[in-house]
């Protein structure tokens, strides 16, 4: 039943947008484990006298408002985006699997309370609670790592509970109870592997989520602070200087939607490749 | 009957849970902003005497719980408190610019519903075809591009390099037809992404349901099959959507920020982003917590017409309950 990640990825590059979706997704990361390599300027170094420039061979992306090489700044941004959405990933994956097997193992109390508080947070549209709440704590890299962190905990924890419920009376686990083994050696060994399957794909399927997100925050300027470049401030920025050049806006634009595109072709086509089923409960 | 109506006191029971425990969430916020709202709100050059007066008319210097019960009781008294920049009641700042927003949130939903559905309905009638493989691409495309993303490119490509339609603001007042087109392109942004959701929502509910016996019935005593899809199978198929299309309500009030900001258009959204660059904490919590109670009853509305509409769910409930 659960497939090699060999197999898993051969099926995803079989399907055609599975493979446009592998091909950049692996692009991205690509950039973002190179980055620094890769980069052709320095990207926060100011250069007034050559503003707004056109793309050239000197300037792949052209320049921005205060003569800052773009295409090295759309780099160092990717390295931000992917880096910020792993952390996140991992860390609401991590607290969310925990908390989800905590409320299936747990009495009823703490199951309802746990609940609830998965219900509170997800009363907030996500990209709302993540703005109230950095604008409140003040924006910082850590503080979108943190809020956002948080908002995608229940995601993970309610369907973690859910199949922890699902595998709770199974015969085997019974056993190893009887057996003498401790809780801790029950859920690390026996329950985390076997509902691990879905709470992958799911989070895979969150990358462009909080890519998004990431993106929005920095956009409405309650993301990381400058001169860190992510692809939302690159894309306001542009936005704000519409007039002067529109490269900024189309070559941000294009980033964060090939980004956002291929996470979402490849998350899907995992999802299919993993366990069909799920696709009719994700629409 | 009991199932539903035991279903729908557990549902309102956690309903209000979660909006008393929301705005405690939106209330502890408060206690974690670096210094304390009063003097964040009032700047650097704030002399003490002012700090603690304000500070006293926004009852900070009372214990913490103390505060928490005040602020709920006034919020269920629909208080939410006064803006100390203008004396203004929130509520009033907030009620003012909903009218925006929420045509903002039903234009876009209409015109998903107008472009999504057809799309859906063609893709299911013709499974497999070139056409439906090429929606189901562009449907991805559609739902994966971030909203601001997509407002900015239609703001470059109409208003810009074509210049058919007119950007900024919500029009003159009292001019339907200049109000309805700069609505066009704020709400295509915020459109774009449902009409993917709803396409291949429809799609895939409507190939189920073209598959369910009665439809096959149906299409064995000579019905043609277009009259089985319009007459029966969009009927069965809509419920799903209708479900996506109430949340959808709810979560577009708050995505409508983008295209408040980018279109440069009065909102909720636009209330919000504006008193978070003046730190102006009370509107935030106010504007956060309108949206999240738009949010959840919603969502409560969606599930509980869900219920009452579809038989299966409510034999469902009538069984988990006995």
């Amino acid at each position: 039943m659960i497939a090699s990640a060999r197999e898993v990825l051969a099926k995803v590059w079989a399907g055609g947008t599975g493979r446009i979706g592998l091909v950049l997704v692996f692009v991205i990361l690509f950039v973002a484990a190179f980055a620094p390599w890769l980069v052709t300027h320095e990207p926060n170094k100011l250069d007034v006298l050559h503003r707004f420039a056109d793309p050239s061979f000197e300037h792949l992306m052209g320049t921005d408002q205060i003569g800052r090489d773009f295409f090295s700044r759309i780099v160092v941004g990717t390295r931000l985006a992917v880096g910020v959405a792993l952390a996140v990933i991992l860390a609401s994956l991590t607290m969310g699997t925990l908390l989800g097997i905590a409320a299936a193992y747990a009495g009823r109390q703490a199951e309802r309370v746990i609940l609830i508080l998965f219900d509170i947070i997800t009363s907030f549209p996500s990209l709302v609670l993540a703005l109230a709440m950095v604008a409140m704590l003040g924006p910082s890299l850590v503080n979108v790592v943190i809020v956002v962190t948080i908002t995608f905990i229940p995601h993970f924890g309610r369907v973690a509970r859910a199949q922890t419920l699902a595998l709770k009376s199974a015969p085997f686990l019974e056993a190893e109870r009887v057996l003498g083994a401790s809780p801790v050696r029950l859920v690390l060994v026996h329950v985390v592997p076997n509902i691990m399957g879905p709470l992958v794909v799911l989070a895979s399927m969150d990358v462009p989520v909080v890519i998004t997100i990431e993106a929005g925050l920095s956009f409405l300027g309650v993301g990381v602070r400058p001169p860190l470049a992510s692809w939302g401030t690159l894309l306001y920025d542009g936005y704000q200087h519409l007039s002067q050049s529109v490269w900024p806006v189309i070559f941000a634009g294009l980033t964060l939607s090939a980004a956002t595109l291929g996470f979402t072709l490849f998350g899907e086509a995992l999802r299919d490749a993993v366990d069909p089923k799920l696709r009719s409960r994700a629409a | 009957m009991s199932g539903l109506s035991g279903y729908i006191l557990s549902r309102l029971g956690t309903t209000a849970l979660v909006v008393v425990g929301a705005l405690t969430l939106l209330f502890a916020l408060t206690l974690l902003v670096p210094g304390d709202p009063a003097s964040v709100l009032l700047g650097p050059r704030a002399t003490p005497e002012v700090i603690d007066d304000l500070r006293r008319r926004m009852g900070l210097d009372l214990p913490v719980w103390l505060r928490l019960l005040k602020f709920l009781g006034q919020v269920a008294q629909g208080d939410l408190g006064i803006d100390f920049i203008s004396g203004r009641p929130i509520l009033t700042m907030v009620l003012e610019v909903m009218p925006y927003t929420v045509t903002l949130a039903f234009a876009s939903i209409g015109l998903a519903v107008a472009i999504g559905v057809p799309l859906g309905t063609y893709a299911a009638t013709h499974p497999n075809t070139a056409a439906d493989q090429a929606l189901a691409v562009v449907s991805v495309g559609f739902i994966a591009v971030p909203n601001f993303v997509i407002a900015i490119y239609l703001l470059l490509i109409f208003s810009i390099w074509l210049d058919w339609l007119p950007v900024l603001g919500t029009g003159r007042p009292g001019d339907f037809w200049d109000q309805a087109r700069r609505l066009i392109l704020p709400a295509a942004s915020l459109a774009i992404g449902w009409v993917g959701y709803i396409a291949r929502l429809m799609r895939s509910s409507l190939l189920e349901i073209l598959n369910e016996p009665y439809i096959r019935t149906n299409r064995a005593f000579g019905l043609s099959k277009a009259k089985v899809v319009y007459k029966y199978a969009l009927k069965g198929a809509a419920l799903p959507t209708i479900a996506i299309l109430g949340l959808g309500i709810g979560r577009l009030l708050g995505g409508a920020i983008f295209a408040e900001i980018i279109f440069a258009r009065p909102g909720l959204g636009k209330l919000i982003y504006e008193a978070i660059g003046t730190r102006n904490y009370p509107i935030v919590q106010g504007g956060v917590f309108v949206i999240v109670l738009l949010f959840v009853l919603t969502n409560l509305l969606v599930d509980l017409v869900y219920a009452w509409i579809d038989p299966r769910i409510r034999a469902n409930l009538g069984k988990a309950s006995s």
